[in-house]
């Protein structure tokens, strides 16, 4: 288990997403990796919200226990006071909650948080502030990371709000080391701090990869999990020459990004599998004119409305094969932030260089939650690849679609002179008239498909994390990846080797690679959060490979690192 | 500048005597008078009979989706703001499956010319009821008439906000040409809403129909400033039916509300060096 598990609960409305990020950021600053994960239902006020953060040397994902708790609310102590380990400890507000079991050894620190919040000169809601300056107080770390990371949060919103919050903060802080000074048995102390060191979400890391990527226009409507990565590149739009606009429907959305792309911008829009389920038709409309774009796939549990806010990875099939027909594609499921950053400027590029529509799947634990990540390389040169008026000029006999030998066919933009062509949904010719012809159809398809042999070279390797020589070799996806490292390493105190098969592009798919560790494991067990194994049978579809075990997990939660390597150690003793 | 230079000297797909003809020469003719070049000029199609004149018209297009031709040349006029654009579409198309897109794109006042050829019917699929034909329409899906009353385009796109409205009639020549210049010329969201005879299906709008009945505004001195006037307009269909400009007012366009957009627009833009150094800040 980390060194310290924290987590704050209420209801919404309560501020308590904000006063995780910040505890999370404070943490950070003091040295530490970081998890940061919410649990929210589809509701604006009332409902029972959580954040809870990890705090480690190395951490990767959420925890299944807890050290300190803090209560907004008495339901969050009749829901999550079980989950406190021995010696953990709770605080809650004393002018709320009338008290607090002591089973186990469990402390209790009740504080007046809204009392300290009124004298603050804040709203009830600063109780937050409160809450968090005390849990830093007993988390043994100075106060000082609390007051840069505040005055960082609250600076747009002007020195009074930033003084209301750090006087909050600050008397939480203050009360805690008057009344429970060292009483807390879970003290982390503060690290040589390293500035290169992020805290943000999947979103947040997918929009700075996609302005880095020369992002120009981007539609979406909002849908729940990636409203944050909407409301990030409408929030930048204007200082980075993007047009963002609010659109009135994923169908409008998707299709106001192709007509930009098709005019010259590199175009992007964001959705949740309901949405994408509107998007299908210009999906493959995208594919036939061979117009880029690049779509993020937000997934939440399904089918239909499902559980809006949490998590599942159950449309990997849904992306792979959704349009009628067949077209080149890319597919690709980063698996943390860091990867969202990377993957998504790699995409844009891709999407462009081979004029083909390109996914980026997430899955909602992914998209939402907060983690550590170095801080992004962000010097490299995005290559264009649209023709110069110049080169189009020199060009006799312009066919948008020529027969090229890689597929790929110089494209031209609206504006340009000498490089007209149709932009067309129907099967067409080279020069993107209509044609019904059995020999210019069947050659366009193939110039079409051609396009995924080269394709497929320059896509990066799937990546095998941990030593080659394993026990075991899990497999796993997007956000999955990430209780699966933690288990590797709970697992490695147990004395069992197992390493991690990540699959990042699941379109084209790299099978001979993915086939040669496979085959070389001396025991495989695969980890998907959805209900059919969608890996798995991609990997037998492609491979002929079996995974005989399988961990599936579909109530609308990600794993436990915990469930993760009992599993691991049931296939072992099996053997 | 000629007609034949916006001509690809492809084979017409359309029946003899279409009505789709009209609209092909007087667009062509419009062009023309403004001076236009065929790379100055984006058409974006939807999917129905008009759609053919993507294979025509020499121009850059894009013949998308039914229904999805006015989103995807939104797209494109908000990447290049100093493209002409126009989308063409049938009344299938766009006031049926793209009906949210025409009430939607009328509100941005983008600078979009919209011609929509109106045959009340469902020609390319062989002459279904479309949203436009009239309560009583029979065919192949109504055996028994058309129960619901048609869309009211004209009325549909004030009420929306376009800052252009008008209808034109594909057997006067001279008029339609007109309303296209118009329509083009005008900074804004521009309808030309078609009366376009299906000579093949529809026995009911006819040329002879419409010459009866058709009269220009324009004649009776139409105040277009008006828009409760226009509104009402909008509503007169029978023994009379007005042709002309119902509408127009001058508004910012929805490009125009982007203060990114002043100096350069999107796809001249560089893309190569984005520092996004500033925007990690936030994040630690």
């Amino acid at each position: 288990m980390p060194k310290l598990v924290w987590l704050i609960g209420g209801e919404a409305g309560f501020g308590i997403r904000e006063a995780g990020v910040i505890f999370a950021k404070a943490c950070s600053r003091a040295g530490y990796n970081v998890f940061g994960h919410v649990e929210y239902p589809s509701l604006i006020r009332g409902g029972h919200n959580i954040y809870q953060v990890s705090v480690d040397d190395e951490v990767f994902c959420q925890s299944r226990q807890i050290n300190l708790l803090v209560a907004l609310n008495a339901e969050t102590i009749e829901r999550h006071a079980k989950e406190l380990t021995e010696n953990g400890a709770i605080i809650y507000d004393s002018d709320a909650v009338s008290g607090a079991s002591h089973e186990n050894n469990i402390r209790s620190y009740p504080i007046p948080l809204s009392a300290l919040a009124k004298e603050s000169g804040g709203k009830d809601i600063v109780r937050n502030m409160v809450a968090i300056g005390a849990s830093l107080s007993y988390a043994g770390l100075d106060f000082s990371f609390l007051e840069a990371v505040l005055k960082d949060e609250f600076r747009g919103k002007g020195q009074e709000i930033v003084s209301i919050n750090l006087i909050a903060a600050r008397k939480g802080y203050e009360h805690a080391s008057d009344n429970f000074r060292d009483d807390f048995k879970f003290q982390i102390k503060a690290r040589k701090m390293s500035s290169n060191r992020l805290v943000l979400t999947g979103n947040d890391a997918i929009g700075i990869g996609a302005i880095k990527a020369g992002c120009k226009f981007f539609a979406g409507y909002p849908m729940t999990p990636i409203s944050a990565l909407i409301h990030f590149m409408s929030a930048h739009a204007k200082e980075f020459g993007i047009v963002f606009r609010n659109a009135s429907d994923e169908i409008e959305a998707i299709n106001m990004a192709i007509g930009a792309s098709y005019a010259g911008a590199r175009s992007m829009t964001a959705t949740s599998g309901g949405g994408f389920s509107l998007m299908v038709e210009a999906y493959g409309m995208a594919g036939m004119t061979e117009t880029p774009v690049v779509i993020v796939e937000g997934t939440r549990t399904g089918p239909s409305t499902g559980l809006p806010t949490w998590t599942e990875q159950g449309d990997l099939r849904f992306v792979l094969h959704a349009s009628q027909g067949e077209f080149p594609r890319i597919v690709a499921a980063p698996g943390d932030a860091s990867e969202c950053y990377y993957n998504t400027v790699e995409v844009f590029n891709l999407s462009e260089k081979y004029q083909v529509p390109a996914i980026i799947l997430v899955d909602r634990h992914l998209a939402e939650s907060h983690m550590s990540a170095e801080k992004f390389k962000t010097g490299e040169r995005i290559p264009g690849h649209i023709l110069k008026q110049e080169q189009l000029k020199r060009m006799e006999n312009y066919r948008r679609f020529s027969f090229s030998e890689t597929g790929i066919s110089p494209r031209s933009v609206p504006g340009m002179q000498g490089g007209l062509f149709i932009a067309n949904s129907y099967e067409h010719d080279e020069y993107g008239f209509y044609s019904e012809d059995p020999e210019t159809v069947r050659k366009m398809k193939e110039k079409r498909m051609r396009k995924m042999e080269s394709l497929i070279d320059e896509i990066p390797e799937p990546v095998l994390h941990g030593s080659e020589d394993a026990d075991i070799t899990l497999v796993a996806w997007g956000s999955t990846k990430l209780p699966a490292l933690q288990a590797i390493r709970m697992l490695a105190k147990e004395g069992i080797k197992a390493n991690l098969l990540q699959i990042i592009y699941m379109w084209p798919f790299k099978a001979e690679r993915i086939e040669k560790i496979l085959r070389n494991a001396r025991q495989t067990l695969i980890a998907e959060n959805n209900q059919t194994g969608q890996l798995a049978g991609l990997i037998r579809e492609k491979t002929g490979i079996d995974i005989p075990n399988k961990l599936l997990k579909y109530d609308g939660r990600q794993f436990y690192a915990e469930e993760i390597a009992d599993k691991v150690k049931q296939v072992l003793g099996e053997r | 500048m000629k007609i034949e230079d916006f001509d690809l000297g492809t084979q017409a797909r359309w029946c003899p005597g279409c009505a789709d003809f009209n609209i092909w020469v007087t667009v062509r003719q419009a062009l023309i008078e403004l001076n236009i070049q065929p790379h100055e000029l984006l058409a974006v199609y939807g999917i129905g009979c008009h759609g053919h004149m993507a294979n025509m018209l020499k121009c850059y297009g894009f013949e998308s989706l039914h229904g999805r031709s006015l989103p995807v040349a939104f797209g494109a006029k908000l990447a290049n703001r100093n493209l002409n654009v126009i989308a063409v579409a049938g009344d299938g198309d766009c006031y049926g499956e793209g009906m949210s897109h025409f009430i939607n794109t009328a509100r941005t006042n983008a600078d979009i010319a919209l011609i929509v050829h109106n045959n009340m019917v469902y020609g390319l699929t062989t002459g279904q009821a479309s949203p436009t034909s009239a309560k009583g329409y029979k065919s192949k899906v109504t055996p028994d008439g058309v129960f619901d009353v048609p869309v009211n385009p004209i009325a549909l796109a004030i009420s929306a906000g376009a800052t252009f409205v008008s209808r034109a009639f594909a057997g006067n020549i001279p008029h339609l040409k007109q309303m296209i210049a118009e329509a083009i010329k005008h900074r804004g969201f521009a309808l030309v809403d078609v009366l376009q005879p299906c000579i093949t299906y529809n026995k009911i709008n006819t040329y002879e129909f419409y010459y009866k009945r058709v009269y220009r505004l324009q004649d009776e001195n139409f105040d277009t400033g008006d828009k409760m006037k226009a509104m009402e307009k909008a509503f007169e269909w029978g023994d009379r039916i007005p042709i002309g400009i119902f509408y127009r007012e001058e508004r910012e366009t929805y490009e125009e509300s982007f203060p990114q957009l002043k100096e350069k627009s999107l796809f001249e833009q560089g893309i190569s060096n984005v520092n996004v150094d500033r925007l990690m800040e936030e994040f630690v």
